[in-house]
């Protein structure tokens, strides 16, 4: 089971790799999207995976049973997902405010802030 | 978006997914639920709203600004921790009380201003980034 | 969960049910007061006009509270409160050393001059848009992340810190901003997902998040667990955040564009976050018995690697410098020089060197957040101009100015005596002793080339008097643009450098116990777990 993920895993981070070599802005983003799922996965995966055992400490118990799953990477991956979903609805905004005000969302062609034209500083006094 | 249809449903369907937010918002106490997915759901009822009827109403309807409800929800959550200093136990300790109403016991906590606390930034951060983007839209 | 549960479990081994001193608050609250603050500031948008006086006293509160902070710590040793009252590893717990509270404490110090400065710099729609309640929040998040003692936690700290900072940095929504905050958040957030990927792999070799535990765990492993691969991956995350030498575009593309106190701020705070992240992980956790490379110089394989990006780091850093004629671009390759100086202090890993480190450390927060607000003063003075060309006779303009950006300039090329020199020192000597020929060499070639460049700077824009033929300029700035609101966090900046520079004697002090503490942590590790832990 662990190894299967470990592929999924994997196959996330290359799709994801792919994606953000691109040049454009909107790949980029799906990209940053895809990357953010497989690292949840990851967390999930290196907690260990079992299956339908929640973990709940029934009535008469104190203390969780050895089949039940880890819960402390399902919280981990809630806070990632929390916080990627967060950063995904902003970088989304940015890029398209970015699109609208340069007119491209080709990277190479975002030279606003470190010009081309760049001159060499003065030599002498 | 703005049949005839779906402008005259979504009123009542906004209202309905807020009341089932603060529901959900509510069970999460001892259930699945609480404060964040209740947010999600709020959020989207003021989104759909926006997406029918333009976002001003929405806006005027919410009389606060988003990031507004977003700041005050995180000023509850964290003074919510906060409270545990006059118990003496740490930062973020949740405090149990019970009161009587009609006479039927009812047990608060401070968790559940925490829980109240992330519904509003929840509802505060989504709300605005989703009128933002509905707002761009129709220019 | 605890109160539900009639009590009929034994929760002492889970739970601290014992109470709490008051001064133990003093932990959180450096976090805690910064949250509050800054969702106050953000409900009171609309009051351009009372804000600062909300954020300054405000922001006085948490020098003081991390001052408290500072000297509670260095009477009792390293101070641990676990959250919710769940006892480490189980709960998340905040543990604060002198390292962590020295940077909180500089950090706060700094982001008051900030909050000073800003009431010029920032105008009616950089308060609406939330410059002030921003800055509160990063500065919780900055806080945080010196403060937590929980990895997981530090990621939660770096990405508020991260969403705070792209708030600030888009404070304009300028086409330049748009395009280096593009840049910057992408090559973040590629930084903070490998933080968490790291974070992931640690988690599934030992189980758990505590740092102490962490420490603890490593230094009983049988070193078969693939521990070097994940300490790479620490550093490489970090080095992206601290923006060392092949990860550091996206410094210079964006520091220049956003309004002169975001800049400064994130000079000052923003990378050393980075920086003492290493130290944390790097030096503190992974502090495993390698193979040394060489048996005279004690530097292992993945050391030597981060030996090789400092020296490529400064090095990079002071030519870039070399090559710029925006001031503020030029300052922010100057930042990067100084990453690479204090990388090469974790490369050595010894105690005089991490001292180093750590004194270079406060020193350049102090250091860079002044010369960024110096730069902005001195374009004020020239009509808005960055540009070194276009920048003249600031000497002949406003003296005072042009001598206090000579100190900082002498202070940041590490001459004596500004607080630049002894960090310096402290690094050459320890690298002198325990590396390679080629790293105090790089390090002095970066000191020689930095006051080239700050020294160009100097000549060409404040010294050389203005051509005559644009009296028009002058005219407009007879009134003076720049105002007592911009000198007061300009000169508290450079007293505290120039004092640091001459009585060093303290802050040294403080850097070596710091260092101390990182080498062997067990004071660190006993604060966490108590003292029969650890053998």
């Amino acid at each position: 089971m662990e190894a299967w993920m470990a592929v999924v895993v994997g196959a996330l981070f290359a799709v994801s790799i792919y994606l953000m070599l691109s040049k454009h802005i909107i790949r980029i983003l799906i990209g940053a999207a895809i990357l953010g799922n497989a690292v949840n996965l990851l967390i999930f995966t290196n907690g260990r995976l079992t299956r339908e055992v929640p973990p709940i400490i029934g009535v008469d118990e104190s203390v969780l049973s050895a089949q039940a799953a880890n819960p402390l990477p399902q919280a981990l991956v809630l806070t990632a997902i929390v916080i990627a979903f967060s950063f995904f609805a902003f970088l989304l905004v940015l890029g398209y405010r970015a699109y609208q005000e340069l007119g491209s969302d080709n990277t190479d062609e975002m030279r606003v802030a470190e010009p081309v034209d760049d001159q060499t500083p003065p030599l002498g006094y | 978006m703005r049949t005839l249809i779906f402008r005259t449903a979504v009123p009542y369907l906004a209202s309905l997914m807020i009341l089932f937010s603060i529901f959900v918002l509510l069970r999460g106490h001892n259930e699945p639920g609480g404060g964040f997915i209740g947010g999600l759901i709020a959020a989207s009822a003021f989104a759909i709203y926006g997406i029918a009827n333009g976002v001003a109403p929405v806006r005027r309807a919410m009389h606060f600004h988003p990031m507004s409800i977003a700041a005050a929800g995180l000023l509850i959550s964290s003074i919510s921790g906060l409270v545990s200093v006059f118990a003496g136990v740490p930062f973020m300790t949740g405090l149990w009380g019970s009161i009587y109403i009609l006479g039927e016991k009812i047990k608060i906590s401070s968790i559940l201003f925490f829980d109240i606390g992330v519904y509003l930034v929840v509802v505060g951060a989504i709300a605005s980034i989703a009128l933002t983007l509905e707002e761009r839209e129709r220019e | 969960m605890a109160g539900s549960s009639e009590a009929q479990i034994d929760l002492t081994p889970a739970m601290n049910l014992e109470p709490v001193p008051l001064l133990d608050w003093l932990i959180v609250m450096p976090v805690a007061w910064c949250i509050v603050v800054g969702t106050i500031l953000l409900m009171m948008r609309k009051n351009t006009a009372q804000q600062h006086l909300v954020a300054i006293p405000a922001m006085g509160v948490q020098v003081l509270i991390t001052a408290a902070l500072l000297s509670q710590i260095i009477i009792n040793g390293p101070t641990t409160m676990v959250m919710g009252r769940w006892l480490p590893p189980f709960g998340i717990a905040f543990t604060v050393d002198i390292l962590g509270a020295v940077l909180a404490f500089t950090a706060a110090v700094v982001a008051l001059a900030c909050t000073i400065y800003g009431i010029k710099d920032v105008n009616g729609s950089g308060r609406r848009y939330g410059f002030y309640s921003f800055l509160f929040l990063l500065m919780a998040g900055v806080s945080g992340a010196f403060l937590t003692g929980d990895i997981f936690n530090l990621y939660v700290w770096f990405e508020v810190l991260l969403i705070a900072s792209f708030g600030l940095l888009i404070l304009g929504s300028e086409k330049g901003q748009l395009d280096g905050a593009t840049k910057y958040a992408f090559l973040n957030l590629v930084a903070t997902t490998l933080f968490l990927i790291a974070t992931a792999y640690l988690y599934g070799i030992f189980g758990t998040l505590n740092m102490a535990d962490i420490a603890l765990k490593i230094a009983q492993s049988d070193g078969t667990l693939p521990l070097n691969t994940v300490a790479g991956l620490f550093v490489l995350a970090f080095v992206m955040k601290a923006a060392a030498f092949p990860v550091n575009f996206w410094l210079p593309a964006s520091y220049h564009t956003p309004r002169v106190v975001v800049s400064a701020l994130f000079a000052g705070l923003l990378t050393k976050v980075g920086v003492y992240a290493i130290l944390r992980i790097y030096t503190m956790l992974f502090s495993l018995q390698r193979e040394a490379l060489e048996p005279t110089v004690n530097i292992d394989a993945l050391s030597f690697a981060v030996a090789i990006v400092a020296c490529l780091t400064m090095l990079l850093g002071a030519i870039g410098a070399l090559a710029q004629t925006n001031i503020r671009r030029l300052l922010g390759f100057l930042v990067i020089s100084g990453i690479g100086v204090m990388l090469m202090g974790v490369a050595i890993g010894t105690e005089a060197a991490l001292g180093g480190t750590i004194f270079y450390a406060v020193h350049s927060i102090l250091v860079m957040t002044a010369l960024y607000i110096a730069a902005g003063m001195a374009a004020k003075l020239c009509g808005g101009a960055e540009d070194m060309t276009k920048i003249r006779g600031i000497y002949q303009k406003n003296t005072l100015l042009a001598a206090i950006t000579l100190m900082l300039f002498f202070a940041v090329a590490g001459l004596p005596p500004f607080s630049g020199f002894w960090p310096k020192l402290m690094l050459v000597k320890a690298s002198i002793e325990g590396a390679p020929w080629w790293a105090p060499f790089s390090i002095l070639l970066t000191g020689f080339l930095s006051t080239i460049a700050v020294g160009r700077v100097w000549a060409l824009s404040y010294w050389k008097p203005e051509d005559d033929d644009n009296e028009t300029q002058d005219d407009a700035n007879a009134k003076s643009p720049i105002g007592v609101s911009d000198f007061v966090p300009l000169i508290g900046l450079t007293i505290i450098v120039v004092v640091v520079g001459v009585f060093p004697q303290s802050v040294f002090e403080l850097a070596y116990q710091s260092a101390e503490q990182l080498v062997n942590p067990v004071a660190y590790i006993e604060s966490v777990f108590g003292s029969e832990v650890v053998e």
